[in-house]
């Protein structure tokens, strides 16, 4: 794809880095990093969590500056002391954890940021994101509420937002990871469109086939550091497992760790320690309804939801953490009918629920990663008697957590809004484990993980089955599904569309498992019109 | 492996500088703020003739050095210290009850119309227990609305509480000119608690014991917040109720919990200013102590022994500034001045600081 025809504009610098170093308190997040993303280009960014992309898609964002070394856009020296000092250079931002403002509608949010003598012009944005939602696939309803908006649907409209903007240089960090398979196909044929037409795009991922597919030029960070690169060249020469296998050395220096888990194991037998029983809820105009749900889950099964996502995976599991109310049908628990219990009362028979909303409901942010591990368990022993707080234990749990859990974080101290989404998910991890678990529901339990992380949380979710704890795991990766799964159940439009046992069958699973999605999406889109 | 050298490389390096910068911070947020106000406050005192360097020590040896100021300025801090327990459990969980001065008064008059009626009935302990505990009642049902408004549908408590304030005001005033009139005076006003029967003053001197029951309940709410699980579910709600409820707390529950008590230590700096310094309300009494007390809560950035600090500076000033106005000739009302610099200059400070960390991390 390179030729040697090219002249020097063509593929000129659209940003720079120059020996960009950023530090935070008690970690090196940046260390002299020099990138040049060039015009034309897909430049993919590589790394672990915790490896620094989030923090220089920050600096380039305008969020920070850097502590050494300096930026550039389009050859020239600048300055990005500002979201809006990036804006006006040309860059769009979609970053990794949804920045929307939950009580606005989605319309609000995509003109917010617009000066405000300037009406928006609705019949326009209507027009564009009319175009961009058939160029993308993309799903904005504009007068939804945003914070009733599933994750997923909500970082859309974050592409649509930077899309709208016309930038030079467009960042996705991380966009694609809400997105369903074809809906990621779709923004990676989208993202080469706008390259062809001039753009530089950085993406990030931690999906290697996506970077193969999708990147011109791939970078890899190791902790902070620039550890190596694919040029365009040396890409376009490799085959899609070459190129993985080379990513996956440059990213951990060895080799692929993620062996499948999958093995053929007796289907457990024991009474169901979970039974949902005809299970409704309430919907609305933007949020879907759960209608008739019914299935079993046995100790030591792990029971796989799958779907595209926001078609009421949230709404079951919020339904059976007791954080959203049954409007029929029933929960049963350990044989007691726990429909009306509360989420602390559901925790406390060992009913947990991991969210995929890390940020907003999972962790507070401002609060040390100490607090955080223990939000759920306040008051109680051994981290406060009598009411009264006991830092030490709490502290030394944290440590604990942090150690067990490798999470890349200072100290116990550091507030947990500072740590990269993947460290943030491994305190999550290990706050549902500890205690007296005996089922745990897992939203998109790896969502934002690197590879070697999601091996490692997925060998602990296949553990924690083995150990005899009921597992109910939603998730929009068929693999990660088809790797851990006892049985799985497709849902769409609020309902269980179909199970089927994982017979590890291979390809015909994936058809068949693949073809009650796209059925049901097809019966979705015509109740969604009719509606 | 190497990221833990690196934090190792990192850990000695920041503690000095951490320090420096936190020395920074305080002169920019803190100190700053009030030496300018004194500076802007001591133009306008320039302007009109007099001299800002007599006021201010005036100011300083009346509300201080002298015994008599020192021990109005103690007595002054008691109604303050309650507002500022009251509004830092409040603001701790993340809810702006704005509305302390209608608690205020309703407590104060509760304790002023039920004292009186008690004191041929009970001990003296005990109609003081009553008096205090009938206030904090008061108070706390005041703000029931604005709570169950906020609980259960989201209405934002700024408005409302500050709605309630109105009416509370006007409901103290009817009840003390109407119901609880006392009929043995041509002033209008409630009867009299008898000077013996009022809260013990501090050994010999005029200082309220309210005071000492004012610094218990700050360093109380203060502890409660930072180190209970009580106080860490309060936090938790006021952060982020989205993640106190995934956490299973009860939002609902919290939400009106923390407006009672808030409300019922407004309710109790009625009481204590009723029960311990004037022993009656007259028609149209309003001090406003809760408008005087948020900005120093907020300066005091919720802390217990920050606002303490702080109330005491406010009180001297006060009591300053009165003596001040009669012989310096300025009029009482310059504190206005001076307090609202100081809030400008503060809010402006913090918002400088603000933008710096922004960029900065
Ligand atoms: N505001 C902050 N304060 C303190 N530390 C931070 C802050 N932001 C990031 N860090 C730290 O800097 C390091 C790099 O974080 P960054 O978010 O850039 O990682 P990432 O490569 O995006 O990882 P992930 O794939 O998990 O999102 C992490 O160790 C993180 O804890
Ligand atoms: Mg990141």
């Amino acid at each position: 794809m390179t030729l040697p025809a090219q002249t020097a504009s063509d593929m000129s610098e659209a940003v720079g880095l120059h020996t960009v170093t950023k530090r935070f308190p008690g970690v090196l997040a940046v260390d002299g990093v020099s990138l040049t993303v060039r015009t034309g280009e897909v430049h993919v960014l590589l790394g672990e969590n915790g490896a620094g992309k989030s923090t220089i898609v920050g600096m380039l964002a305008g969020l920070q500056e850097p502590d050494d070394g300096h930026i550039s856009v389009a050859g020239t020296g600048s300055r990005l002391d500002s979201p809006s000092a990036s804006l006006d250079a040309g860059i769009a931002t979609v970053f990794q954890h949804v920045m929307l403002v939950p009580t606005l509608t989605v319309f609000e949010n995509l003109v917010l940021g617009a000066p405000w003598w300037r009406r928006p012009h609705r019949a326009q944005i209507e027009r564009r994101i009319a175009e961009l939602s058939r160029d993308f696939g993309l799903k904005v309803q504009l007068d939804a509420m945003t914070g009733d908006l599933s994750l997923g649907e909500q970082q859309q409209i974050e592409i649509a937002r930077a899309l709208l903007r016309d930038a030079r240089v467009l960042i996705l960090d991380e966009a694609t990871s809400m997105l369903t398979p074809s809906g990621a196909d779709e923004l990676g044929a989208q993202m080469r469109r706008l390259a062809e037409r001039g753009l530089a795009v950085i993406f990030i991922t931690h999906k290697l086939g996506e970077a193969y597919r999708f990147g011109d030029r791939i970078s890899v960070l190791q902790q902070g550091r620039m550890v190596g690169d694919i040029a365009p060249d040396a890409l376009a020469r490799m085959d899609e497992d070459a190129a993985i296998e080379e990513m996956v050395r440059l990213m951990f220096g060895g080799s692929d760790t993620s062996a499948s888990l999958y093995r053929d194991r007796p289907a457990p037998t024991a009474a169901p320690l979970l039974s949902v029983e005809r299970l409704g809820t309430e919907g609305g105009a933007e949020m879907m309804a759960l209608k008739d749900l019914s299935f079993d889950l046995r100790p030591g099964e792990i029971l796989g939801i799958a779907g595209i996502d926001g078609n009421g995976q949230k709404q079951l599991a919020e339904a059976l953490s007791g954080q959203r109310s049954a409007t029929a049908g029933r929960v049963m628990f350990d044989g007691a009918d726990v429909t009306r219990l509360s989420v602390g009362q559901r925790r406390k028979l060992g009913l947990r629920y991991l969210t995929d909303d890390r940020l907003s409901e999972g962790t507070i942010g401002i609060f040390p990663i100490a607090e955080n591990t223990v939000l759920k368990d306040i008051g109680a022993a051994p981290f406060w008697s009598g009411g009264i707080e006991r830092p030490a234990r709490i502290g030394a749990h944290a440590r604990e957590v942090i150690r067990h859990y490798s999470v890349r974080a200072p100290s116990e101290f550091t507030p947990i809004g500072h740590l990269s989404g993947g460290n943030i998910q491994k305190v999550l991890l290990a706050r549902e484990l500890t205690g007296e678990a005996r089922a745990v529901i897992f939203n998109k339990p790896t969502y934002g993980l690197d590879t070697r992380n999601i091996a490692a949380s997925r060998r602990r979710i296949r553990e924690i089955a083995d150990k005899g704890l009921a597992v109910l795991l939603i998730s929009t990766e068929l693999d990660e599904l088809i790797e851990l799964a006892d049985r799985i159940a497709v849902m769409a439009s609020g309902r269980i569309r179909g199970t089927v046992v994982n017979d590890a069958g291979a390809g015909d699973l994936r058809l068949r498992l693949g073809r009650l999605m796209v059925d049901e999406g097809k019966m979705a889109d015509t109740t969604g019109d009719a509606a | 492996m190497s990221a833990s050298s690196e934090l190792d490389d990192a850990a000695p390096a920041q503690s000095p500088r951490r320090s420096s910068r936190w020395l920074q911070r305080f002169v920019l947020v803190t100190l700053g703020p009030i030496l300018a106000a004194l500076v802007v406050s001591g133009i306008v005192l320039l302007l009109f003739g007099v001299d800002p360097l007599e006021y201010y020590g005036y100011v300083v040896r009346r509300g201080l050095l002298s015994s008599l100021g020192l021990q109005q300025t103690a007595t002054r801090m008691a109604p303050l210290l309650f507002l500022a327990a009251g509004l830092i459990v409040a603001f701790r969980a993340g809810l702006w009850n704005l509305g302390v001065d209608g608690q205020f008064l309703l407590g104060a008059v509760a304790a002023a119309a039920l004292a009186p009626s008690l004191v041929d009935i009970l001990p003296g302990w005990a109609m003081l227990v009553a008096g205090f505990c009938v206030a904090a009642l008061v108070g706390a049902l005041w703000s029931v609305v604005p709570a169950l408004l906020r609980a259960y549908q989201g209405v934002n408590e700024i408005i409302t509480t500050l709605m309630m304030t109105f009416l509370g005001v006007s409901l103290a005033n009817v009840l003390v000119k109407l119901v609880f009139l006392d009929p043995t005076t041509t002033v209008p006003q409630t009867r009299t608690l008898p000077v013996p029967d009022r809260m013990p003053r501090l050994f010999d001197t005029t200082i309220s014991s309210g005071m000492i029951w004012g610094i218990l309940a700050v360093l109380a709410v203060h502890l409660m917040m930072t180190r209970t699980a009580f106080g860490l579910r309060l936090r938790t709600v006021g952060a982020n109720p989205h993640a106190a409820a995934h956490a299973g707390l009860n939002v609902p529950l919290l939400t009106v919990a923390v407006f009672a008590i808030s409300a019922g230590f407004a309710g109790l700096a009625g009481a204590s200013e009723v029960l311990g310094v004037t022993g009656n309300i007259q028609a149209d009494w309003n001090p406003a102590y809760g408008l005087m007390v948020i900005p120093l809560v907020f300066l005091a950035r919720f802390h217990g022994v920050g606002s303490i600090i702080l109330i005491f500076l406010y009180s001297t000033l006060l009591i300053g500034a009165e003596s001040a106005a009669r012989r310096v000739g300025v009029p009482q009302d310059f504190t206005l001045v001076l307090v609202s610099s100081l809030l400008i200059l503060l809010a402006l400070a913090e918002w400088l600081d603000a933008r710096r960390s922004w960029t900065e991390s």
